[in-house]
């Protein structure tokens, strides 16, 4: 992997000419966001490449330190804004094992279930915007209409489409609302079929197949060196997943395979994310199927706050709902490093805590992060047009690259 | 990972301590010693560098923790490293050789936190603009920012 700075000063011998330097984006669709990647170009060959990064940089590490401990879920809600649930997921894992609790079986199932729609929801807007950068318009239509049926499941949930933090320290916002289910087994059975017509579009698509096949390889010792989690990393054969390596919030229950592939390139990523929709769907009919009656958050009122009725006929409860959402939760003091396996990998929390009802330190491990700094590795010596297959196939969220 | 914790213990001595807060394994080591740690624990299996941060401890001496964590792809394991800096220009070793994904992870660190690694091949800041001002996430530095806001319209 050449470095930018020098190739740009090295003249070729025979033509005596200097490589070209072209800036991609920050601004233009097909970088995903607010990405910008530098590279220098021998013709349309590329001789080194720089992505670019914190345009999007909000200083959430930081505005977490001001909040309380279940404000600051907001906040990241709005780092991986595709998949938001399974952020919530990791960060309340982590503050609830500060606390030393456990959350009852139905917020678990629950949590499950709404992590594996939401990595569907997550998986469905890469292969829309994929495809597109490809130069496929029409799979973007139809897997927004999918991605719509979950993002109202979510709304119903939890009242808000995108940024939902349905999940709180200790529980959930609510329980499963009335109509849920039927919606849900409605959105399980149809599903399949939508699958079928995602494959029907692309998978025998001479162009789809000659543009992916082979192009951004990474070999597996290369992919773990950079860091690389999640369907990244098990494109290139490393079963890593940390649903069934690290079982949380009761994973070992499910039954579900870990989807890998061997060839580590664009091809091998996209059969990985497709096959990964119909092991997720298979966990949430679980779920819903073995779904467990009772508490859906931890008992007493210390952590998770009485409910509005019980404040108005107990006093008591009144006084635990004002300290609740006055001072916060009291985590005790301690260092916490939890994990889940978010739709683009590996997404760590590392949570310190002081004592004091607001987090001391949350650094937040997001995937994408690690994930696009190997791009230089997947084009060095490739096409430009393979710059943007390989940004579309890393699956890049750059709220959660810049934080 | 009992065993490579033993052999850790064996090779580097007191110089490491090994400790399990809430069942998490964390060795805490001085910073001259991070590179061959690290060197030796990706000899022994943990072949991913998860993460690389700090937190700023404002008022302890030494300021600063560096925590790296690591995993274990058979032992299916993570192991965090603490390494305590301080001092008015922090550094520590880079282990950007070791792993490449602590180039950019160490680059945020010193983006953030001002800790500088002493070896990194591409110290540069990387979220924060280049001309930036301090680092945002250190204690000392306030939410709003060090300067006040530019006015959003024209005179």
């Amino acid at each position: 992997m050449a470095d930018i700075e020098t190739t740009i000063g090295q003249v070729d011998p025979e033509t005596g000419l200097k490589p070209m330097v072209i800036n991609l984006g920050p601004q233009h669709p097909a970088t995903h966001g607010v990405l910008r990647v530098r590279v220098a170009l021998d013709g349309e060959q590329i001789r080194a490449c720089e992505p670019i990064i914190g345009y999007l940089h909000t200083g959430i590490e930081k505005n977490c330190e001001d909040l309380t401990f279940n404000q600051a879920i907001t906040l990241t809600d709005r780092m991986d804004y595709l998949s938001p649930i399974t952020n919530n997921f990791g960060y309340v894992l982590g503050v609830e094992k500060l606390l030393g609790v456990e959350v009852p079986k139905r917020c678990q199932y629950i949590r499950v279930m709404f992590a594996e729609l939401s990595r569907i929801a997550s998986h469905l807007v890469w292969l829309g915007t994929a495809a597109m950068d490809m130069g496929a318009m029409s799979p973007f239509f139809y897997t927004m209409q999918q991605r719509e049926q979950i993002l109202d499941m979510i709304e119903m949930s939890a009242g808000t489409r995108m940024n939902p933090s349905y999940f709180r320290v200790g529980g959930l916002l609510n329980d499963l609302p009335p109509g849920f289910e039927e919606k849900l087994r409605a959105f399980l059975d149809g599903f399949p079929h939508w699958l079928q017509e995602y494959y029907a579009l692309l998978d025998r698509n001479p162009i789809w197949i000659e543009r992916l096949k082979g192009t951004a390889p990474i070999t597996a010792e290369k992919a773990l060196d950079y860091g690389w989690t999640g369907p990244l990393l098990r494109a290139c054969g490393v079963p890593r997943d940390l649903r069934q390596t690290n079982p949380y919030s009761s994973y070992e229950e499910f039954d579900f395979d870990v989807i890998t592939e061997t060839d580590g390139d664009v091809y091998a990523r996209y059969h990985v994310r497709m096959r990964e929709m119909q092991e997720s769907l298979k966990i949430v009919r679980q779920a819903i199927d073995n779904l467990p009656e009772g508490d859906w958050h931890v008992p007493g009122w210390k952590i998770y706050p009485p409910n509005k009725q019980e404040i108005g006929r107990n006093m008591e409860a009144l006084i635990y709902h004002f300290k609740l959402f006055t001072e916060g939760i009291r985590v005790p003091a301690g260092e916490v490093y939890s994990a889940v396996e978010g739709p683009k990998g590996e997404i760590g929390y590392f949570i310190v805590s002081d004592g004091s009802g607001k987090p001391y330190r949350v650094r937040v491990r997001g995937p994408s992060f690690y994930n696009i700094a190997a791009l230089p590795v997947l084009v060095q010596d490739k096409m430009l047009a393979d710059v943007v297959a390989a940004i579309g196939s890393i699956d890049i969220v750059l709220g959660e690259v810049d934080r | 990972m009992k065993e490579i914790l033993d052999a850790l213990q064996e090779s580097f001595g007191d110089r490491v301590t090994v400790s399990e807060p809430l069942g998490q394994t964390v060795v805490q080591l001085p910073a001259a010693e991070i590179v061959s740690v690290v060197t030796f624990l990706k000899s022994q299996g943990f072949n991913m560098l998860i993460d690389v941060t700090a937190v700023d401890r404002l008022g302890r001496e030494p300021r600063f923790d560096v925590v790296y964590h690591l995993y274990h792809l058979d032992e299916k394991a993570w192991l965090r490293l603490k390494v305590q800096v301080g001092g008015d220009e922090p550094t520590v070793p880079s282990i950007a050789h070791v792993y490449a994904s602590a180039n950019w992870a160490e680059r945020e660190c010193y983006d953030m936190f001002g800790i500088r690694f002493r070896g990194h091949p591409d110290l540069r800041r990387i979220l924060m603009p280049d001309d930036w001002k301090g680092n945002p996430l250190r204690k000392d530095y306030p939410l709003t920012g060090l300067d006040p806001l530019p006015p959003l319209v024209r005179e």
